[in-house]
């Protein structure tokens, strides 16, 4: 059964979805036990992957018994297999954390829910683990509408922030089709692999170069790059709390995977990093990604628009180091992938416990949230250190391998951004520390403090929050074991130092 | 900025091979082994129909899945519950043009013809459509079903049949009215039939997967079906194209039910 | 100029999908209307379609439907050499099926958000839409 794991990872959410779809008109309650053994087989799988891809290189499947490129065929490389268990432990904590929040928010509709919640975890999986360039869009595609369904069930202008998600996505979507075309029309396959044996002998043609360039401009839509980001404040905000903690970190890093892939395996670094007008604009664009976030951050006025504008920032940063050319960027930007993935993870769940006991997520909210909800605090706080970049915490470290990049590539604009936006965020996260432990609850009243209770959130909902806090130290106590097993062997040779 | 995208993807042209050159690297490298061996590697005829099923049978299994991912969404985002529907209706006798209101969701049983629900979005019913309609759809279904068994031979399959067989029940809708169309078929059975028609191509690669080839791989449901492996492959795509053409009728009126009645599945247009 | 006019001549076909890509990103881009967007994003997902489509032709080739005929029982009679040049390219007939149906999917999930948005803001004109959020 083992070497069916690449096609296990993503059909046994697939069929659980239809499984789901088809017991949620007859009996709501089986609906999500079914969506946690789906996630969790998963999980093993791609652990199971993880363990192999480290002993063989590569992991190749081929679906239908075609070899490429006459079938398509799934490759699983250790960028693919770190990605898939980010994305497999992100989706079964999500889901075991916000069980109880979607119970109040979406009784009558549950089975469609988790219907659309396995059918993103699909797509998103079988992104990262496919090998061909065609698949890669029709499960874009399957990601993107149902994460404009989920998104859209939220608040009052959730449906006008979805519908401007539909505009945006849907062209991000039709410049990457268009980009595989030109690839097509030039070397006559589908393959990630076969057409980069085949495009050396083609680099000086305009098809290659306009196709690589319209592929990243898809890509970049989709990842909210900036200055291509104006959907993402508003569709994660008045998202509702269970999708935003999902879509929040998930989305935009498995995007950033699908850029790193096409420049590392389609396009071979010799080629991405030979028109240096490129990538020196890419990295500017970055360092104002990462300084207009960080500003606007400061500006917002409830607690997830700052969130939100905090992920646009983060990346610029990976987008950044990933086009910087040399060694240390590159890890950097694979590294921030995962880590990044565990701390959005960690600040929206500590969010959406907020929300599912305040009702509310503006600043004035959090007053006195350290006395009611010690725990939901500490995995917030945990995740704001993470974010500031506090060692031992995971963010010090790929913040490190970024700053040395981009020391080592001469773009101290970068390096100058990176340190901006650290202190950003260290005045943002420090102003809601303080309003959540300084003003006391009802005090202002003037009838005498009563005691705090304790109100914390039920254990479904902290449990899993303090299993990613904790997480987070322990991937930047592990950091050294990761780089050199895992994010090493990615980056080949051909980028110079 | 329009222009700038325009000009760029112009200036891109400038090295494309000239039109309809039979020696244009796209037509060159993979496509002529699946022109020339499909026939005898799958015993199907028409080559798009076997790339798409059984070549690259793995994008068409995602594709049924967006079709259905959207009717969810559709139904995710429009569906009102049935108990908020109005507990109010009125009704008018035909004969004599008398209203009643009836109250607490009691209702009278649509059998009796002689009274009409006024409540709701109405528009009059012309004799004409109505019967012309109702003589249209049985043949429709059928050319449906045609299209979809004949997607071996010549141009049709899975999509393309579910596509009119979907349309025989939306023409339904649109001459009669909605609560015509749903009472021939129920929401619940075209809810349920969508994902089963995405089990069937899901469950058929699955099937294929524990009797120990690869996933989607239709060679091993030869010791099941008692058939060559070659044939065996034809099998496999009839199947999942009758799986395909059941999602994608379910879905397209599962939508188009969600979306002209804005959710209340009462009266459509 | 005559290179300017057999280069146009030449490769009028891909000119056409640029212009239609164009009309459709300028009406996503430009118009107010939502349902307008809507449409011109459907304007730009067909040019794509037909830039692959028109990159399966060959000159002088047939469907790709082996020409066979039907002989008694279960044989069919097929033409013992089968050219590759003599049949269109199938593969972008393929991708273009999914890709046509993942543009209907995508267009249905846009009109049901903006029934849902005309439900909620009772107009359809983006600026009137963005006036009653101001109001809020």
């Amino acid at each position: 059964m083992s070497q069916h794991y690449p096609a296990l990872l993503v059909i046994v959410p697939l069929l659980s979805a239809l499984l789901i779809s088809i017991v949620g008109w007859l009996n709501k309650r089986f609906c999500f036990p079914i969506a946690v053994a789906a996630l969790s087989v998963s999980l093993y799988s791609s652990v199971g992957l993880l363990l192999r891809v480290m002993d063989e290189k590569v992991i190749l499947y081929f679906l239908g018994g075609w070899d490429p490129p006459w079938g398509i065929a799934y490759s699983v490389d250790h960028l693919s297999a770190l990605v898939l268990v980010v994305v497999s432990v992100v989706a079964l904590l999500n889901l075991i954390a916000t069980q109880k929040s979607v119970e109040q928010e979406f009784s009558e509709k549950i089975g469609a829910f988790y219907t659309l919640y396995l059918l993103l975890i699909t797509g998103l999986l079988g992104i990262v683990v496919t090998g061909d360039a065609f698949n890669l869009y029709v499960l874009l595609e399957i990601t993107a509408l149902t994460g404009y369904g989920l998104i859209a069930m939220g608040e009052d202008r959730a449906p006008l922030a979805s519908l401007n998600y539909v505009y945006m996505g849907t062209i991000g979507a039709c410049f990457y089709l268009l980009g595989i075309g030109y690839l097509y029309i030039s070397t006559g396959s589908l393959n990630m692999t076969n057409i980069s044996s085949i495009l050396p002998g083609l680099y000086d043609s305009k098809v290659v170069l306009a196709a690589f360039i319209i592929c990243i401009v898809g890509v970049f839509l989709k990842m909210a790059f900036f200055p291509l980001h104006a959907w993402l404040p508003n569709a994660y905000t008045y998202a509702p709390s269970a999708v935003s903690s999902l879509v929040a970190p998930l989305m935009t890093k498995v995007m950033i995977y699908v850029m790193i892939r096409l420049m590392l395996t389609v396009f071979t670094p010799a080629f991405t990093f030979s028109n240096l007008a490129l990538s020196n604009s890419v990295v500017w664009l970055a360092v104002i990604a990462i300084s207009m976030g960080a500003v606007l951050a400061l500006g917002a006025r409830d607690m997830k628009k700052m969130l939100c504008y905090v992920v646009i920032a983060e990346v610029g940063y990976m987008v950044g180091g990933a086009w910087l050319g040399n060694r240390a960027g590159m890890t950097g930007a694979i590294l921030h992938i995962a880590n990044d993935a565990l701390m959005t993870l960690c600040v929206f769940l500590a969010v959406g416990n907020i929300v599912y006991k305040v009702r509310g997520y503006a600043f004035e909210d959090l007053k006195g949230m350290f006395r009611k909800m010690p725990y939901t605090m500490t995995g917030l706080v945990a995740g704001a250190l993470s974010m500031i970049g506090v060692p031992p915490t995971c963010g010090f470290f790929s913040k490190w391998y970024l700053i040395s990049g981009g020391i080592q590539a001469g773009q101290y604009g970068f390096v100058a951004a990176l340190v901006f936006s650290s202190l950003i965020n260290a005045v943002l996260f420090f102003r809601i520390i303080e309003i959540g432990y300084y003003e006391p609850f009802g005090a202002d009243h003037g009838h005498g403090s009563s005691p705090v209770r304790m109100a914390e959130a039920p254990l479904t909902m902290v449990v899993p929050l303090l299993i990613v806090a904790g997480g987070l130290v322990m991937m930047g106590v592990y950091t050294g074991d990761i780089i050199t097993h895992i994010i090493e062997p990615i980056i080949p040779p051909a980028i110079g130092n | 900025m329009v222009i700038l995208t325009g000009a760029l993807l112009i200036y891109a042209m400038g090295d494309f091979p000239s039109w309809a050159d039979p020696a244009s690297p796209a037509h060159n490298h993979v496509s002529p082994r699946y022109i020339e061996k499909s026939l005898e590697q799958t015993s199907v005829p028409n080559i798009v129909t076997a790339v798409l099923a059984d070549y690259r049978g793995y994008d068409t299994m995602f594709e049924t899945t967006v079709v259905f991912a959207a009717g969810v969404v559709c139904f995710f985002l429009l569906r009102i519950p049935r108990k908020d529907e109005p507990t109010v209706r009125r009704y008018r006798h035909t004969l004599t043009g008398m209203t009643i209101r009836v109250k607490e969701t009691r209702q009278i049983p649509p059998v009796l013809e002689e009274f009409e629900r006024i409540d709701t979005l109405w528009a009059p019913h012309d004799l004409i459509i109505k019967t012309c309609c109702r003589i249209l759809v049985p043949f429709l279904q059928l050319f449906g079903l045609y299209v979809i068994a004949h997607g071996h031979h010549s141009p049709g399959g899975g999509f393309q049949g579910g596509v009119i067989l979907g349309a025989s029940m939306i023409l339904l809708a649109i001459s009669h009215d909605l609560r015509t169309a749903i009472g021939r078929m129920s929401e619940r059975v075209h809810a349920i039939l969508c994902p089963v028609g995405v089990f069937i191509y899901a469950g058929t690669g699955a099937l294929c997967m524990v009797l120990g080839l690869n996933f989607l791989d239709y060679g091993a449901l030869a010791g099941i079906l008692h058939v060559d492996p070659v044939t065996a492959r034809s099998h496999g795509i009839l199947i999942v194209e009758i799986g395909v053409g059941l999602a994608v009728m379910a879905t397209m009126i599962w939508i188009y039910n969600n979306i002209s009645s804005k959710g209340k599945y009462d009266e459509g247009l | 100029m005559p290179d300017l006019i057999t280069s146009i001549v030449d490769y009028y076909n891909y000119l056409i999908y640029v212009i239609l890509m164009m009309i459709g990103l300028y009406a996503m881009i430009a118009k107010k209307n939502l349902v307008k967007k809507i449409v011109g994003m459907n304007i730009f997902q067909t040019a794509i379609i037909l830039f692959y489509v028109s990159i399966g032709a060959k000159k002088g080739a047939t469907i790709p439907i082996i020409q066979h005929g039907h002989g008694e029982g279960a044989h069919e009679i097929v033409p013992s050499v089968i050219e590759a040049a003599e049949y269109i390219n199938p593969l972008p007939h393929v991708l273009m099926l999914t890709a046509i149906v993942v543009a209907v999917a995508t267009l249905g999930v846009a009109l049901a958000l903006a029934i849902k948005v005309y439900n909620r803001y009772e107009t359809l004109e983006e600026d009137e839409i963005l006036a009653q959020i101001r109001e809020t």
